[in-house]
């Protein structure tokens, strides 16, 4: 399978999981989509560090754009890219993260781990985020 | 130094995180247990993905900026890092955004079993 192919594949078995398995349909709620936006935003940073110096280099056949280059760098947009990153990066990512918070959310509903809660904001937080 | 270049990278994501333990009083390395259990068969699954990609010929490494341990013949340590580190970070983004918001994330337990119809939980000072 290419690495497209691959990706999609993720995020399909991901959003199963999510919806019918375990059935913590993160997916549905706004918590969910509230935190993946501050991921994202993050993973363009870091993974457009990893992309763009080609720490990580990517094979042309298998992915929708071109492969990385050899002398220099790749697109930074366009060319099936997103800051450096081919986009499959990107379904590659929601994927592990979705699954990710699946797993943690899943164990919290069974009992495992669900106190201490998170929060609330020590005092100092509390005012900078009001 | 070149050789800790993703490394590096991951060690940024766990100090960009990490503060939201402190101040956000997230709890996510207090419950190492549910930690744990979430993360590590993640990790599993998306080494057992870079062991084909690598194998496929999906992706390959720049030998000069990562660690010179491999893991399981064709594994770079900076990936297998990679698959714990940003799991880490996920949960502790959204624990942080639920200390923030008190939004209902499904694991309330008995008081908002089904999520959806419960109220978020009230903090101390919080809607002052």
């Amino acid at each position: 399978m290419t690495y497209t192919q691959l990706s999609l594949l993720g995020v399909a078995i991901a959003l199963g999981l999510d919806l019918w398995l375990f059935r913590t349909v993160l997916v549905k709620r706004k918590i969910f989509w509230k935190s993946y936006a501050i991921i994202f935003s993050f993973q363009l940073l870091t993974n457009g560090i990893l992309t763009g110096f080609r720490i990580v280099r990517y094979n042309g056949d298998k992915i929708i754009g071109s492969g990385t280059p050899l002398e220099s760098p790749p697109a930074f947009i366009g060319d099936g890219r997103l800051a450096f990153a081919p986009i499959e990066d990107l379904l590659f990512g929601f994927s592990l993260v979705l699954l990710t918070l699946v797993l943690w959310v899943w164990w919290g509903s069974v009992g495992i781990g669900r106190t201490p809660m998170s929060g609330p904001p020590r005092a100092f937080m509390r005012r900078l985020i009001k | 130094m070149s050789h800790f270049a993703y490394i590096g990278v991951l060690i940024f994501c766990l100090i960009g995180t990490g503060w939201l333990e402190l101040a956000m009083r997230t709890h996510v390395y207090r419950r190492w247990n549910r930690l744990l259990l979430a993360v590590l068969p993640v990790a599993l699954l998306f080494t057992l993905w870079d062991k084909y990609a690598i194998a496929q010929g999906h992706w390959t490494f720049d030998s000069t900026h990562i660690s010179t341990v491999t893991v399981w013949q064709s594994i770079p340590l900076d990936e297998i890092l990679f698959f714990i580190v940003i799991p880490i970070c996920a949960i502790l983004t959204l624990e942080g955004v639920r200390s923030a918001h008190g939004d209902i994330v499904g694991d309330e337990g008995s008081q908002n079993s089904d999520g959806a119809a419960g109220t978020p939980p009230q903090f101390d000072g919080a809607g002052q």
